[in-house]
């Protein structure tokens, strides 16, 4: 039995069930980032003395990964956009590249992270710190999620665009739509934590 | 609007316009900072071009610019909220616990809030 509407829209919403799901999941990660950032708020109000983020952390670093978050977004709609003009083989290459710009990211993490380790400095050491890997940790899983649903979509997953291609242009929609929140949510991370 | 070739394949320069005008103000972002600006107007610079450039991913990338009502509506009550999770810090302010100290026995009350 199929499911009705996994392609062509409800006539009373005009939209299909994943673009419904989807934008309610976001909206419950809005809801999990906000937590944290309100957190964030409380933590430095709250304390005599909060550093300065270019003191504690590398804005070079900070700024190639905003770069780089940027441009996997182009990356990804432009993956989107290449399967809507029926371009498999241009929409496979942008989306390998997305994934490539993503694990680019999540290296330069590693070796942030390293950094600071290798010198005791974990999220025990500090309120600032332990808010910084709190936030940054829950974005680099959101990363990790999103690398795993783009490797599905560019392996075992593709087989879809040519026995239902509606439906998988649709699933690569929903993919871009997750990918922009979490480089959406980047964008504020990145001057709060690095910048103020 | 989307359904139509021809359409997306105009939306292709204006999604390279926004990606480029994104890093542009990222280097402004970046640039601002070299500023050297009283924390509170830092922090309100920062968050506005921060709030720019997310309006134009969500408007753009995420395609919010033609979106069906449902999916706005949707939103529009994640905003309710999270306008209210934002504003949870100020309630935490707001009341008068602990004012009525002062004096050296309650110096760290005193200067609590002053080293932000």
């Amino acid at each position: 039995m199929n499911i009705p509407y996994t392609v062509e829209t409800r006539p009373d919403t005009g939209l299909a069930n994943g673009k419904l799901g989807i934008w309610l999941f976001l909206a419950s990660e809005v809801m999990l980032f906000g937590a944290l950032f309100s957190t964030y708020i409380i933590l430095r109000t709250g304390s005599a003395v909060w550093p300065h983020g270019a003191d504690e952390l590398s804005v070079p670093i900070g700024a190639v990964n905003t770069v780089l978050l940027i441009s996997s977004s182009v990356t990804m709609v432009m993956a989107w956009a290449s399967l809507k003009m029926n371009d498999y083989k241009k929409h496979w290459w942008f989306l390998v590249a997305t994934f490539l710009l993503a694990g680019v990211f999540l290296v330069n993490k590693y070796f942030e992270y390293a950094d600071h380790l290798s010198h005791g400095e974990g999220p025990w050491h500090s309120t600032y710190l332990a808010i910084y890997f709190t936030l940054t940790g829950l974005h680099a899983i959101h990363i990790i999620g999103g690398m795993v649903v783009m490797a599905y979509f560019i392996g075992p997953g593709a087989g879809l665009w040519k026995r239902n291609p509606e439906q998988f242009v649709n699933r690569i929609e929903y993919t871009g739509l997750y990918w922009h929140f979490v480089d959406l949510v980047w964008i504020f991370l990145f001057p709060v934590l690095y910048l103020m | 609007m989307h359904s139509d070739v021809e359409a997306v394949r105009k939306s292709v320069r204006t999604y390279l316009t926004i990606g480029g005008a994104l890093l542009v103000f990222t280097v402004i972002t970046v640039a601002a900072n070299y500023l050297h600006l009283p924390v509170p107007a830092a922090i309100t610079l920062a968050l506005i071009i921060a709030s720019i450039k997310a309006s134009m991913v969500a408007a753009v990338f995420m395609h919010l610019n033609h979106e069906k009502q449902w999916v706005y509506g949707a939103l529009i009550l994640t905003v309710a909220f999270f306008i209210v999770l934002m504003s949870v810090p100020m309630f935490t302010t707001m009341d008068t616990f602990g004012r009525h100290l002062t004096g050296p026995a309650h110096g760290a009350a005193a200067g609590e809030h002053a080293g932000h």
